[in-house]
């Protein structure tokens, strides 16, 4: 039995940045994997270290060679190897639909043939937060978003999970396999890389693929989705900034919890 | 002349807030393409659901009688049926953790572009979406260039609408193909119990990643006690395990509604601020002047809360640690 977890590099702009057209200037961003897929991977890993049937962990990422550093991130963390998938046809910019990813995901999960997928919730840089979704519906899979827990009895074939509501509720609801889980941030502790899987991570596969390699063409992942317009928002502050040292701000919020009443 | 769908959302017996806001957002696009507004109300209780939200801006109400409580296989086969049969061009859903459960998949049955997690919706012959990226720092607008779109609402970004409607309501015959239901949800769990609930609290000391380590909330703790405080938090000190489920504020933990909040070290992400927003007086201290806490804040203490948090302590009494 095999895992596929979908990783992407996101983009973190610092504190001050500044925007060149319809991007972040190049020059104020910083890349990482993107922190849902941190979790993703790690539930991908564990569940390869608790199950013998679980052959291999496969990770799929679409993105430039730049993000292959970011990749063997997950390699080191566990996963056994990688697809990459790149093409001149995503060179115009980020893809804000769901499902133009889901058809690039699609044909490289058609090929590796897995019985579960994680995905993240949301990438960090766009929060779309559609994608895992959209894949499934793709591949004809079932699915559960926003997990935070996740039991699976391989000989029956049915994931347990919990899905995390708002309000601190929880859904418990079971899900037949083959199935795509987008996974939520603090449902596992997320391992750092030893040493030894950094090591190991370099002999590691990255398959680079192009969407003519995955049997799809441009249409694939064409979209009437598409960034008119980028800005820093307005801030709505009214807020009273109390200035000073750091003694004179503390004296300040000190004297407007008195006057609330809500300390002495 | 185009017509929107909305679909409304519901939980354990209750309308969620999310349904009274979708059916403002709807309304505003509807008034904005000259068509009109139709709702769907699917599961559960729904003829009491379609009476509550009989809302002034509704023109039509379909009710889809299946099953109690939300399922994803249900909600995007009837979803999709209503598309068709109202035959609306623009379809919303809230952008809640079920409405990211189905939307996406209706997107792709009907081959529709979604665009997701929108704070503002403008039609002018074509639609045109704000939504925001790089956790909140920058805001995008988005053309979509196609006659047929669904999009996903940001929850408390529209007011709920209140006054009474006179739309017409009718059951939906949604054909639902069980086979094609793979998923059973077989309960609910309450994740955030335990030694205190914060949305009873009438003051609160809340701490986010600006605390850096675990070690340091003992300062975080000694300033709760000094003021007889109870310690809240963002998501991530519960995500790394230095915090209890129970002190997570936020869309996904408690919603708190104390006289005064000090938010310590958090930058102010929106499923936060939805957490929190609704407490009387805010104090925010934070590093960085620009982070969107101070956007919802009254009181902004821009500086070191490793400075101003000992300072604090002693002001009142207490000994930092």
């Amino acid at each position: 039995m095999k895992v596929l977890v979908t990783v992407k590099e996101v983009a973190e702009p610092e504190d001050d940045f500044e925007i060149s057209g319809l991007e972040i200037d190049e020059k104020f961003l910083e890349y990482d994997l993107n922190e849902w897929d941190d979790y993703a991977v790690e539930e991908a890993v564990q569940l390869k270290e608790e199950n013998d049937e679980v052959d291999e962990v496969v990770a799929v990422t679409i993105g430039p060679e730049r993000s292959e550093e970011t990749i063997r991130m997950a390699l080191a963390k566990g996963a056994d190897r990688a697809v990459r998938v790149w093409d001149d046809a995503f060179e115009a910019g980020e893809v804000l639909d769901p499902n133009a990813k889901a058809n690039v995901l699609a044909a490289v999960a058609e090929e590796e043939d897995p019985d579960v997928v994680f995905t993240g919730v949301q990438a960090d840089d766009d929060s779309i937060g559609g994608t895992g979704v959209a894949l499934a519906d793709e591949l004809g899979f079932q699915w559960a978003a926003v997990v935070n827990s996740f039991e699976y009895d391989l000989s029956e074939g049915v994931a347990k999970v919990h899905r995390e509501l708002e309000g601190g509720v929880e859904e418990v609801t079971e899900v037949d396999t083959p199935a795509v889980f987008t996974i939520q941030t603090g449902i596992n502790e997320p391992r750092y890389a030893s040493l030894r899987g950094i090591r190991q991570a370099q002999s590691k596969e990255i398959a680079p693929k192009t969407l003519g390699d995955l049997g799809l063409d441009e249409s694939a992942v064409e979209t009437p989705i598409g960034i008119n317009d980028m800005y820093e928002p307005e801030t709505e502050s009214d807020a009273e900034y109390i200035e000073g040292g750091p003694e004179e701000q503390a004296q300040g919020v000190a004297e407007v919890l008195r006057n609330k009443g809500v300390a002495e | 002349m185009s017509d929107v769908l909305a679909v409304s959302e519901h939980r354990q017996g209750e309308l969620r807030d999310a349904s009274y806001e979708v059916v403002t957002a709807g309304r505003e696009l509807a008034d904005a393409t000259g068509g009109d507004l139709h709702l769907a109300v699917i599961g559960g209780d729904v003829d009491a659901y379609a009476d509550e939200l009989n809302l002034e801006g509704v023109d039509a109400i379909h009710t889809v009688d299946h099953g109690d409580e939300f399922n994803h296989d249900v909600y995007t086969q009837a979803t999709e049926q209503l598309f068709d049969a109202t035959d609306a061009s623009f379809l919303l859903v809230p952008h809640t953790v079920n409405g990211m459960d189905y939307a996406p998949a209706v997107a792709g049955k009907k081959d529709v572009p979604v665009v997701t997690d929108a704070v503002d919706i403008a039609y002018n012959g074509a639609l045109e979406v704000t939504r925001e990226m790089y956790s909140s720092k920058v805001e995008t607008t988005v053309d979509v260039d196609s006659d047929r779109a669904i999009v996903t609402t940001r929850p408390a970004e529209w007011e709920a609408a209140e006054a009474d409607g006179d739309a017409s309501v009718e059951a939906f015959d949604a054909d639902i193909d069980e086979s094609a239901v793979g998923s059973t949800v077989t309960g609910f769990e309450e994740a955030a119990g335990g030694d205190v609930d914060l949305s009873e609290s009438e003051f609160i000391v809340s701490i986010g990643r600006g605390i850096e380590e675990e070690e340091n909330l003992e300062l975080i703790e000694e300033l709760a006690d000094t003021l007889g405080a109870d310690m809240g938090s963002s998501r991530p000190l519960v995500d790394n395990g230095w915090l209890p489920k129970n002190r997570q504020v936020g869309q996904s933990g408690k919603v708190v509604t104390p006289d005064v909040y000090i938010a310590i070290g958090i930058s102010g992400a929106v499923q936060h601020v939805a957490g929190m927003k609704g407490a009387d007086t805010i104090i925010a201290i934070n590093t960085d002047p620009s982070a969107p806490i101070y956007d919802i804040a009254d009181y902004g203490v821009n500086g070191d809360l490793f400075e101003v948090v000992p300072e604090l302590i002693e002001e009142f009494g207490g000994t930092p640690p």
